[in-house]
Formats: structure tokens, sequence, C-alpha cells
């Protein structure tokens, strides 16, 4: 299985690795279900789908000054917040939030990334040394087939 | 970022490990957004709650030896002792919760007064002032009407620029982020409070992204409280924390000098049907409701007043909560609205947000009506299933026990 590996900027130190859930949309933590991780905000594009020990890579983060740490703080004490987060645009919500939850977050990631990545591939994200290494989920199945 | 001598002390821990520990969230932020230093700030706005997120950092930082250089005002949490005998009494945890926010906060050295509208009274900047004002319906109010200068702080990032009596200076702390770059065409009639709720929904709805957008088309000023929900539903529906209003704003006196040199990245236009669509997002389901909870955010002395002169002699059929700033509430009861609602059977009470867990734990899951997407939006988490209707017709609801279409 090859491995893919992109630099990006730490902004909230850490390492984690885990499943990629891709999301177009921002998310706001308050409105994913503690005890599952489930996204339950309607039309979002994870609706339903659980960010627990995932690599969520979106765009950036939304929601009010509160509700965002809370719904943070209620994933981590349940086991159910992300792995790590990786985002295109810093929100200083989003950013602050996460620094003082201590979940590692990145952005700036080589923009090849968002050309490979898909979901369910395996991340790992150093929030240290700023580098993505990216497992394709598909990649040992093509290379069974060849 | 380039740190003062005070500022690397801070970091280092000469200052103690609570003001260390806020210097790294905000350093962290700061670098973030290429911050090149940081500056003083003259308030600050916490948006404190009695949730357990907020509660675990505050009590963080104050046990590590944290105190404020900078005494923020505070956002709700909730009147214990009102509750208490109107209610249901709060046990256990959430009653924990609710004593141990507002201890925390009394010790780290804020100013509890637990309302969600401080820049309408007790803490208003100034044009040009430099703040941290969290509460995701204070930021573009102060940003956008009152012409002061904050990022969209979280609860988090205000505490640590409270603490430490600075912010890293990025976002729209300096002139070319606070210049318009999206040009909104509003074709919508626009007219009262609630429309302008509908107009602050709708437009992260057509536009994604968080550049500062001028509207245009707008011809009358808007009420503080039509400026209020719109700010409020901006930041609810997407993170807007600054816009203009061409003519009416003051960094915007026309379009161009809102644009401040940039072109225009994109053009939107809203309708009628956007706002439309809004209003039947939010409709509800026709039919019984259990409770009416109104002021999110904070209803003002004005709107006290409607809702009393709609109920003069009247009974409520359901719980009506009415959540104010203590100091609305003093005036109230100077004004006599206080009794007029209380004989209808209301309850007008200070201090408490709609969104405490544990404090409304009796409608969670029932159908009620309120004034605010923002309260739909967040208590869709506790299966609240709320119709928005604008106030007067939210009144109307809670005196029939039903919403109509």
């Amino acid at each position: 299985m090859s491995e893919l590996e992109y630099a990006c900027r730490p902004i909230s130190e850490g390492a984690g690795e885990g499943e990629a859930l891709l999301s177009t949309d921002a998310l706001c933590f308050a409105l994913c279900e503690p005890d599952t991780g489930c996204v339950l905000e309607k039309g979002h594009c994870l609706d339903g789908r659980s960010v627990a020990g995932r690599i969520l890579v979106m765009p950036t983060g939304k929601g009010s000054s509160v509700v965002q740490a809370d719904g943070l703080y209620r994933l981590i004490i349940k086991g159910t917040a992300p792995a790590a987060v990786i985002i295109q645009t810093p929100e200083p919500v989003l950013v602050s939030t996460i620094i003082a939850m201590e979940v590692p977050l990145v952005d700036t990631v080589d923009p090849a990334f968002y050309d490979e990545v898909e979901d369910g591939d395996h991340i790992r994200v150093d929030a240290v040394a700023g580098s993505v290494v990216l497992t394709k989920a598909s990649a040992a199945t093509d290379e069974g087939d060849a | 970022m380039e740190l003062t001598s005070l500022e690397r002390d801070m970091l280092a821990g000469e200052h103690g490990e609570g003001t260390a520990l806020a210097m790294k969230v905000q350093v962290g932020t700061g670098r973030a957004f290429y911050a090149k230093r940081m500056v003083p700030i003259t308030r600050a706005h916490v948006a404190a709650s009695a949730q357990e997120g907020d509660v675990y950092f505050v009590t963080k930082l104050v046990d590590l030896g944290a105190r404020c250089l900078v005494s923020p005002t505070t956002n709700p949490s909730m009147d214990l002792a009102y509750v208490d005998d109107h209610l249901s009494s709060l046990t256990g945890e959430g009653r924990a919760r609710v004593e141990a926010s507002n201890e925390a906060y009394r010790r780290i050295g804020a100013t509890l007064t637990l309302s969600c509208t401080p820049e309408l009274e007790k803490n208003v900047p100034s044009f040009g002032e430099v703040v941290a004002f969290s509460e995701s319906s204070a930021t573009p109010y102060v940003n956008s009407v009152l012409g002061a200068r904050s990022n969209r702080e979280s609860s988090i990032s205000a505490l640590c620029a409270a603490v430490t009596g600075r912010v890293p200076e990025y976002g729209y702390l300096l002139d070319e982020n606070r210049r318009a770059e999206i040009l909104v065409e509003v074709e919508a009639k626009v007219d009262d409070d609630f429309d302008w709720s509908l107009l602050g929904y709708a437009y992260p709805q057509k536009y994604k992204g968080a550049e500062v957008p001028v509207f245009t088309g707008i011809d009358k000023r808007p009420t503080p409280e039509g400026f209020l929900q719109f700010g409020a539903e901006l930041a609810t529906s997407g993170a807007v924390a600054m816009y203009h209003v061409a003519g009416i704003t003051p960094e915007a006196p026309t379009v161009a000098a809102a644009l401040g040199g940039n072109a225009v990245k994109e053009r939107v236009t809203i309708t009628d049907a956007d706002l439309d669509r809004v209003r039947e997002q939010f409709s509800g389901e026709p039919g019984p409701i259990e409770y009416a909870m109104l002021g999110c955010p904070h209803l003002t002395i004005r709107q006290v007043g409607e809702i009393a002169a709609l109920v003069n002699g009247k009974r409520l059929a359901v719980d009506t909560w009415i959540l104010v700033s203590s100091l609305t509430r003093e005036l109230a009861e100077r004004m006599g609205y206080l009794s007029v609602i209380h004989r209808a059977g209301g309850h007008v009470v200070a201090d408490t947000c709609m969104d405490i867990p544990g404090c409304w734990d009796t409608y969670y899951g029932r159908p009620g009506v309120t004034e605010s997407q923002k309260c739909a939006f967040y208590c869709q988490v506790y299966g609240q299933r709320y119709a928005v209707r604008p106030l007067a017709q939210a009144i109307q609801a809670a005196l029939t026990g039903e919403v109509v279409k």
C-alpha cells in the first residue's frame, strides 16, 4: 500500500489518525449527537454520518461562539470527537475552540491532497511536524487486481 | 508573530499558568491568521454559558490562577430562583453547573451582566475601539452598526483576551479586511424586524463565503432590534461577523466607500422568494403548541412593551417565557409591563438563555413557538419543535395555544 505525504501547517498541536470524512459544508460540533458523533443538521452534507474517530476534512467552521466549544467538549468526553481536523480556511471560533480543547488541527494542506482524498481513505495527521499522510482505501484492492 | 517582552513573559508562565494558557490559545489563533503582533483591548464580552464545555474551560483557567486584566461582561445563564419557583427545580449536575459557572466567572474577575445584548447596554463600544466580543449576535452589531473592531471571538478566545488584556491583530481589526467584497442587491421587501431576521438567515444560504458583504437596496434604517436579529441570523446560518448596509451603517456612506477600492468578487441578489424560503423552512407544523420562548437574543424594553400591549387584559393559553436582561426586567417593572404580563400568566425572566441544558427539559421534544430562527436552529438538538413567527404572531399563538399557517 502506497502512502502519499503532503505538507501542511499545524494550528493545534498533536497527532491523530483515522478514516477520512469529507465535508463540503462547514460544521458546528453542537449539531452532532454526543453519544454517536452523528451530524444532526438537516440539509448538511454529513447529515446522519458520524465524526467519531474520523479525520474530518472540511472547508471551515461555523456556528455561534458558545455552542462550538460546548459541542466539541461533549464529543470529547463521550469519546466521539474527530481524531483530527483538516480545514481549508481558518475561522476564529473553530480555531480557538480546537486549540483550547487540544484536538489536532491543520490547514494549508498541499492542494494535491484534495485531488486524491476520498471518503474512507486512511489519514495520519502530524500537527507538530506539519504533515498529512494519506493511504488510499482503494489502493490494496487495486494492487490485488493487478 | 512578534511578541513584546510582557507578552513573551505571559506565554512563558511568568504571570501564572492560567495566563500562559490564555496566551497560548491567543498566540495559536494569531498564528493561524498570520497576525504580526498583539494589540490592547479596552472591552470584552464573554459568551459565558452554563454549558459543560464552557464551565470546563473557565474553571481550568481560574484554577490555574488566571485573573482578567479587562473585566468582561457575560452572556446569560439562568435565574435559578425564578425557574425553581415557576417551572421546575433544576437538580444535580445542571444546578451544579450553573452555580459553578457563576462562581468561576466571578472569581476570574468578570462582571456578571448575564445578558447576550451587552452592545445595547452596559458595555457599548465606540467607533474604532478595539474589543473582544464573543456572542455571535453581538459581534456583527459591534463591528457593523457601531463601527468598533472585534473579530468573531469564541467564548474561549474572548475570555483569553479578557485575561491577557490583548488580542492578536488580524481580521476585522485591520482596515483592509473591513472593506466589502460581496455586493448584495436586496430586491426583497425588508420592512420590519422579522424581515431583517429572514434576510440575515437567507444571505448565507445564497453565498457561503465569509467575505464582508455590502447590502444595497435598503432605504429604511432598521431598528436596533432589527439590526440585532439580522446579525444573529447571519451568524447562525453562516459565519458573517461584519457587514455594511449602504447609506446606513457608519463605514458605508456609499457602496464605493464600503468597497474601499475592492473589486466586487460576487454579486448576490436576495428576492422575496429567498425570504419566503426561510420563512417556510422555519414555519413548523400548524396546530397546538405547548409553550412560547421569546428572546433569542434577549428582547428589549420596546419589545416587552409591545408584548404587554398585546396581552393586556387577556390570558395566555400556554407557558410564555420572555427572556430579557436584568436591566430590561427592572425597566419593565417600572413601566408596569411586568404586572400586565404576570396577570396574563406570562413570565419575564432575566439572566436566562433558551439554550441551558437542564433548564428547559420540560419542553424537550415538545412543540412551541418562538420569534427567533436562531433559537429554533440550536434547539433542534433537544428535539424542541419550534414554529418561528414574528413577535406579534408568536404572542397571538401563545394566547390561543396554536400556531396557524
